[in-house]
């Protein structure tokens, strides 16, 4: 990893009197794209105000490029650097043109250049036609494309989006998203998202953090959080849906065999004989049929029987007993096809490697995972 | 009826003739409730900009007494004003009583609550993010107090607004402070309240039609600077 753009230690946020951001090292590289999720209330927001130098810690480090941020001068300095765009536009009482015109003039942008650069916002964003309209009078979509405009006209070093497209309609929000992710691709703008969508992060990030009640519980690459979640919240948040507490029966050659509700199963993992653990398999990964593939590369392939179908958008999620509670979507052709319905039995297959280890409890006990 | 037609009548005449002892009277009236208004704008919006941006305690207390002061009746100012400037009071060594002066005074402490008041109302209803994003836009705190205050353009000249005309048209302070002395400290209210008394109904009327004129001219100039430049 290059030398960190951003870091952060130990901070600490306070509002009236309780602590509702504590973080206690994060860093980012150029060019990173880091999405914070997390449920409302998660400290996502509070999070991105301070690294956007909007909202002073009570305690602890931002750094920037090496330089900590630890006077309002600095703060202030540093804002020139940073640009924040939050969940609704915000946009000024004037056309789309004076609003990103208003952020150029702020850092000293005029005459030809001026015209030049909110053309080339404009154009990146699909509003070059919108210039003259007035913001009052934009579409939720085109509101937040003329807020990114004006954002990235600045060309930060430094870009916080505080869930910029929760407001919109899906088919506006993905049409946005894939703009923007081209667009930081393009630039090689370093970014923080803070979501409660785990699709939009993947879609979007490069990192992953997992937040809830003002702290971190995970933070890392997008494939390594959404694949090894450390714990059963940042599991379920990640969308590993199936989480089985489980017992080892046997580990050779880092394969587990793991006994969980009257059936054997196996996963890539470390771990002893007699352990608990905590695995998660993630409803993608599980496939249906009538009867047990011999030729099958799935290793597990578990009897059980459709306890419940539940129309998922285009999908249908099918929740399973197999002794154990597993889910899995299908396709309404598969659904038609295996004629899926409460009570059928059929046969769930999954790989090894799709059963992700969460947890491993060191003592044994009747009931230790939750 | 026939009262009326003959006050605009006359009103017109005396406006047509130039006649110098009205002209005095109306420039009097406006450039003292202009200045006053002026006056009223600095403190009642830096008012406004210090309550809105700050939180301190007793906030509540103080936005309370700031509407409380938007509805201050005049003569209670003119009492107020009238002692504090009274020779033997504490500040009659300036002796500005019974002066120009001291009409300013008295309507600048009745307007600057109106301003204060409203345009409070008016930056509170922005949005609360709107000054985070101007921030991190890379806006200086001056920077941006000037594109909130911009912002909020529409409802603060309306507080204008209403500041110059709670004063055009108090009679009140004026008289009291002023004391309607002619050539001197005779404000257009003063002198129609002094016409009608003596029963001089046509130039009562007279004097009231140029009030209404001059509120309608400077409220016209002040509702073009409002809505300028407002993309449709």
């Amino acid at each position: 990893m290059s030398a960190p753009l951003l870091e952060v230690q130990d901070l600490l946020v306070r509002r009236g009197g309780a602590t509702v951001l504590e973080v206690s090292a994060l860093a980012l590289a150029p060019g990173d794209v880091l999405a914070l999720i997390g449920p409302n209330g998660a400290g996502k927001s509070t999070l991105l105000l301070t690294l956007a130098a909007l909202l002073p810690p009570a305690a602890g480090t931002v750094r920037f490029q090496g330089e900590a941020l630890d006077s309002e001068r600095r703060r202030q300095a540093f804002r020139r650097r940073v640009t924040m765009v939050f969940q609704e536009p915000l946009l000024f009482d004037t056309t789309v043109g004076g609003n990103i015109a208003t952020g150029l003039r702020l850092h000293g942008v005029s005459g030809a250049e001026l015209t030049h650069r909110v053309q080339e916002a404009a154009e990146q964003f699909g509003i070059a036609h919108l210039l003259d309209r007035s913001a009052r009078r934009l579409s939720g979509g085109e509101g937040q494309r003329a807020a990114l405009a004006r954002a990235l006209a600045l060309r930060p070093e430094l870009l916080l989006l505080d869930e910029p497209f929760s407001a919109l309609d899906p088919p506006t929000r993905s049409g946005l998203m894939d703009d923007l992710g081209r667009i930081l691709a393009d630039t090689g703008t370093t970014a923080v998202l803070a979501t409660h969508d785990q699709a939009e992060a993947a879609r979007l990030a490069t990192r992953l953090a997992v937040m809830k009640d003002g702290r971190i519980l995970q933070e890392g690459g997008l494939r390594q959080v959404m694949n090894h979640p450390g714990d059963p919240f940042v599991a379920a948040f990640v969308g590993m849906e199936s989480l089985l507490p489980c017992r080892v029966v046997s580990a050779t050659e880092g394969l587990l065999t793991l006994a969980v509700g009257g059936q054997e199963i196996i996963a890539v993992g470390e771990a002893e004989p007699g352990q608990c653990v905590l695995v998660g398999i993630r409803p993608e990964h599980v496939t249906l049929s009538l009867q047990t593939d011999k030729t099958s590369s799935a290793r597990n392939q578990v009897p059980g029987t459709v306890t419940k179908v539940i129309p998922w958008g285009p999908f249908h999620r099918v929740e399973l007993s197999c002794g154990f509670d597993l889910c899995t979507w299908v396709t309404p052709q598969s659904l038609a096809e295996l004629a899926l319905a409460p009570g059928r039995p059929v046969v769930a297959a999954f790989k090894a490697t799709a059963v992700h280890v969460i947890r491993t409890d060191s003592q044994g006990g009747p009931e230790p995972l939750t | 009826m026939d009262l009326i037609w003959e006050g605009l009548r006359q009103a017109l005449a005396l406006l047509l003739a130039l006649d110098p002892e009205v002209l005095g009277i109306t420039l009097l009236s406006l450039k003292v409730s202009g200045l006053a208004t002026l006056i009223s704008v600095v403190l009642g919006l830096g008012l406004a900009v210090s309550v809105a941006l700050n939180e301190f305690p007793g906030k509540r207390v103080v936005i309370a007494l700031m509407n409380t002061g938007m509805g201050l009746p005049p003569v209670v100012v003119g009492l107020f004003v009238t002692v504090l400037l009274w020779r033997n009071g504490p500040f009659g060594f300036l002796g500005i009583l019974y002066t120009p002066a001291a009409i300013i005074l008295a309507q600048a402490v009745i307007a600057t609550p109106i301003i204060a008041g409203l345009g409070l109302a008016a930056l509170q209803h922005l949005p609360p993010a709107l000054r985070l994003q101007i921030l991190s836009l890379g806006a200086t705190r001056s920077q941006m107090i000037w594109l909130l205050l911009k912002e909020a353009r529409l409802p603060l000249l309306a507080a204008v607004m209403a500041g110059f005309g709670g004063v055009i048209s108090e009679v009140g302070a004026s008289i009291m402070v002023g004391g309607n002395l002619k050539g001197s400290t005779r404000v257009l209210t003063t002198a129609t309240v002094m016409e009608t008394s003596r029963g001089n109904f046509e130039v009562a009327f007279a004097l009231s039609f140029i009030l209404l004129v001059l509120a309608f001219s400077v409220n016209a100039l002040l509702t073009h600077l409002q809505q300028r430049g407002r993309p449709r």
